[in-house]
């Protein structure tokens, strides 16, 4: 743990989006104790205030304005960010294991067993997964455990896919063969040595899907089937505030800025994890 | 240790082995044709021994080695190890053997797992296999079979990639005795070695031998080192084994054909040497093994297929 | 009369994420119009990055090439634009890799890849260039070449290969012909045909050439000088009868010693060099073989030795070495006596 703390200084990019990825964390656990207006209370004679540098202490104040009904944008997207990093965290790891195992069983594996998971990876990606959320979301409702599931269920199949294709080339590879000769069991061979050897790419996947989610959620909610209003979502204050853009730019755009950093902040700490598992770019550094 | 065997008894018998590729019909993939990689194979290793297997790429010399280890079933034939038969045993049957017999490979930067130290990788079989006790025990044994084989235990800690071919190799070798095997099968360990490391790694292994009363099959297409590592040689060619005999025989009386174009071709370190050699050409298409010769005896424990 | 190639002081290193590799090290040496040379060394002596780095074949970044000359027919090589290197390439300079299956097209036929150079740099119809393909072909012993050429790589065993790597190396008659590893990957007996084939091509076409191998036997048989690389330096070279029989290098004589040389298994053990191969990434400092060198001196650990005309050795037989080796092995020898 020290030792990575220790790397994780080292790298300028890396750091820089730890941070950030911590700042949006620390802002959706502190958010009900900033003392700022209640995200849901809308108020008419508050409508549209444009932001307001100035007033960053002064209680009551909107910094980043307020949207149609008067309510603040900031305590918006601090509350937003709680349901929809959850939900986005949420989906990519339960996404990224379940694909993740899959992928190597089937490379693993090979014959009937790999036939049967590519199959299926085959017959999903046939389906437009826009289409295939919507239908599941209508089926079982909108809620945030459900919304988890269908976003993984979208996502499972890439790391799948990719990491069958890795294994495939792993398993040819003599260490394997070496493991197989001090008669190592299957699930050793799984863990010790194949996984170790996907992590790159599996961390590369993770991340664009982190972003890919986020934006996703983003769309169902949009389409009225992600976490329901008045509760709010990153998703949802991008469509609502689209109309007015050109009266009302801060509406939309800070929430846009919102998804923007946390995608920018996880590929950042994404690319300096895949470094980091990397033994030959560790000690190099 | 080999005193306790009498030397009449094979370690190892390899009968009639065969192993074909394809052949099969797939799923939506129609019918491949059968590749013959190994053709009725048969030969016997003693304790202490070290057997030769030379060829040319696509002989079958690396997948005899494999098959013999049981890192791929044969397709027909036996594989008689102290005297039990090891084709068809289930792998839970087949993990107490594992101990007994293990496998070098030729490439030294594919057969280390690039993400694990390399002193875990050495511990590795003792830690399937339940020996070694506990860590720090584990760790003791660990760091003798590095000293073993000539590499400092203070790089236990490291991984493949901060170590040369010839250091990779050491470490390979350093898993592959860490069972106190019977039999190493070393599939071209020293070929893809710098020129300079490659009498390193032969000298270790014929260390090894004599210390711990090794039996290796040594698979190699230079046929310089066979010679100087070999007690008897086995020639394969296109899956066929075409002469077999004490090293010798096959190098001072070779009998067949293309044994005698194999050593002729050999270059030769001495500029006055190599300006007079004129190798022999041998043109497998042109002579084809019938199917049903037999390996026919020339000479003391010496056969030529014929 | 002038050398047909004339390098001067190359020295090339790789800016890596590990720090600076220092590839090549002061390279100096020329090659004679219709001399073949062999270059032996092993993996990080240089002998294949100096030759594809003067004429621009190394990736630049990482490679870089800090200073040197390389004299091709009186032209700096390294001072030629990219688009005058392309046509020298193929044209007057011809090579051949070690690994004949990555080196061709596997989507193009024979016929394309061998012609392509041809009418690149001859202008040539596509039927001129055809009769000149087929010739090339049975020129490199392939048989039914007109057959042949409309196939594709997948359809030649390894040494058909590389008679076709070859073919396209000599297709347009170039001055200089280098071979990198160019049959390591392939069985004895093919690597012996290959051998004579190049022999019977410098009888037939006299072309000059670099043979670029760690095998000792193999440049045995075929060099006219030999050049003995380690650590990106030259330490050792000269006509092949010389360095074979009187080493002044304790490299080349540890090379030497420790092949089998047909010994039979038994009491003696094989001589081997100790410990490993230099680490290029540290700032060279001396001579690159001192650490591994029973006869290094403390000059050798601190000063590089240069390379020069061995004493009473016959001419061009040149050591890089502060130790006399013939001196040292004649000590050990009355020593043990």
């Amino acid at each position: 743990m020290k030792s990575f703390f220790l790397a994780l200084l080292k790298s300028r990019a890396g750091l820089f989006g730890f941070l950030l990825v911590l700042v949006f964390i620390a802002g959706a656990i502190l958010a009900p104790y900033l003392g700022l207006p209640s995200p849901t209370r809308s108020s008419l004679t508050a409508r549209m205030v444009a932001p307001t540098w100035t007033s960053l202490f002064s209680p009551g104040a909107h910094p980043l304005g307020t949207d149609e009904l008067g309510r603040d944008i900031l305590s918006r997207i601090l509350y937003g960010s709680r349901t929809t990093l959850l939900i986005a965290a949420g989906a990519v790891v339960l996404g990224g294991v379940v694909g993740t195992l899959l992928g190597i069983v089937a490379g693993y594996y090979r014959g009937m067993v790999d036939r049967i998971l590519m199959r299926i990876v085959d017959i999903q990606l046939a389906l437009p997964l826009m289409l295939l959320a919507l239908l599941v979301v209508a089926a079982v409702g909108a809620s945030s455990q459900n919304l988890v599931v269908v976003l993984a269920l979208t996502s499972w199949l890439r790391y799948a896919r990719i990491i069958r294709g890795q294994v495939l080339a792993l398993r040819e590879r003599e260490f394997i063969l070496s493991a197989h000769a001090i008669g190592a069991g299957t699930w050793r061979i799984m863990i010790k040595h194949l996984l170790p050897n996907v992590m790159t790419p599996v961390l590369v996947i993770a991340t664009l899907e982190l972003a890919r989610i986020i934006i996703m959620d983003a769309a169902l909610s949009f389409l009225g089937l992600g976490v329901q209003p008045p509760s709010p979502s990153w998703g949802r204050m991008l469509a609502d505030g689209r109309v007015y853009i050109t009266t009302a730019w801060w509406i939309v755009t800070f929430p846009g800025l919102a998804i923007l950093l946390t995608v920018l902040s996880v590929n950042l700490l994404g690319d300096w994890l895949r470094d980091y598992f990397d033994p030959k770019l560790r000690t190099a550094r | 240790m080999t005193m306790e065997k009498t030397p009449q008894k094979p370690l190892v018998i390899a009968d009639r082995l065969c192993k074909t590729y394809g052949g099969g019909r797939g799923f939506l993939a129609g019918s491949t044709p059968a590749l013959k990689a190994v053709d009725n194979v048969s030969f016997e290793i003693y304790p202490g021994e070290t057997l030769g297997l030379v060829g040319e790429s696509g002989s079958g010399k690396s997948t005899t080695g494999r098959v013999l280890l049981q890192l791929e079933e044969p397709t027909s034939g036996d594989i008689i190890f102290k005297g039990q038969n090891l084709t068809g045993l289930s792998k839970p049957l087949l993990k107490p053997f594992r101990r007994d017999m293990q496998i070098i490979f030729q490439d030294p930067y594919s057969s280390l797992n690039p993400r694990m130290t390399v002193g875990e990788f050495v511990g590795e079989p003792l830690v399937v296999h339940g020996q070694g006790g506990n860590r720090s025990e584990r760790n003791d044994r660990v760091a003798a079979l590095f000293r073993r084989v000539g590499l400092d235990p203070s790089f236990m800690t490291r991984y493949p990639h901060e170590f040369s071919g010839g250091q990779r190799q050491r470490v390979c070798i350093a898993r592959g005795i860490a069972l106190d095997p019977a039999l190493i099968v070393a599939d071209e360990p020293i070929t893809a070695l710098d020129v300079s490391i490659q009498a390193q790694i032969v000298n270790l292994f014929q260390d090894l031998q004599d210390e711990l009363g090794l039996t290796y099959l040594f698979i190699a297409h230079d046929l310089s080192m066979i010679r100087y590592l070999c007690h008897r040689v086995a020639v394969m060619l296109r899956g066929r084994i075409v002469e077999i005999g004490p090293c010798e025989a096959i190098f001072e009386n070779p009998q067949h054909p293309y044994t005698q174009a194999l050593l002729s071709a050999i270059p030769v370190p001495d500029p006055k040497i190599e300006r007079e050699r004129r190798p022999i050409a041998f043109d497998v298409n042109a002579n084809p093994t019938p199917a049903d010769a037999v390996l026919k005896p020339v000479g003391e424990r010496h056969f030529v297929l014929g | 009369m002038t050398p047909l190639l004339d390098i001067r002081n190359l020295t090339v290193v790789f800016d890596t994420p590990a720090g600076t590799v220092h590839a090549v090290n002061d390279v100096s040496y020329t090659i004679e119009e219709g001399e073949t040379l062999g270059i032996v060394g092993e993996s990080g002596s240089g002998k294949s990055v100096h030759a594809l780095s003067m004429v621009g074949l190394i990736a630049r970044p990482p490679g870089r090439i800090v200073s040197g000359e390389v004299y091709f027919k009186g032209r700096d090589l390294l001072k030629l634009a990219p688009r005058e290197l392309y046509n020298l390439r193929g044209k007057e300079i011809g090579f051949v890799f070690q690994d004949p299956m990555t080196s061709l097209n596997p989507v193009l036929t024979i016929e394309r890849q061998i012609a392509e150079p041809l009418r690149r740099h001859f202008n040539l119809s596509k039927n001129q260039a055809r009769e000149r393909v087929v010739e090339l072909l049975e020129l490199v012993g392939i048989p039914n070449a007109r057959t042949r050429i409309g196939q594709y790589p997948h359809e030649f065993s390894g040494g058909m290969r590389q008679r076709v790597m070859i073919a396209i190396g000599i297709s347009c008659n170039p001055k200089l012909l280098i071979a990198d590893e160019a049959t390591t990957a392939l069985d004895v007996t093919v690597q012996a045909q290959i051998l004579d084939l190049v022999r019977d091509l410098k009888k037939k076409i006299g072309t000059t050439v670099i043979w670029i191998t760690h095998d000792m036997g193999v440049v045995a048989g075929l060099a006219d000088t030999i050049q003995v690389m380690y650590g990106g330096r030259i330490m050792e070279r000269g006509p092949v009868d010389a360095v074979f029989e009187d080493p002044r290098s304790a490299y080349t004589w540890g090379l030497l010693k420790s092949l089998p040389h047909g010994g039979k298994r038994g009491a003696t053990r094989l001589y081997q060099i100790p410990g490993n191969p230099p680490n290029l990434i540290e700032k060279p400092v001396g001579d690159p073989f001192a650490p591994r060198n029973a006869f290094a001196t403390e000059r050798c650990k601190r000063e590089t030795p240069p390379l020069l005309q061995v004493e009473d050795g016959v001419a061009g037989h040149k050591a890089a070495a502060w130790y006399d080796l013939r001196a040292e092995l004649k000590k050990e020898r009355e020593a043990s006596a």
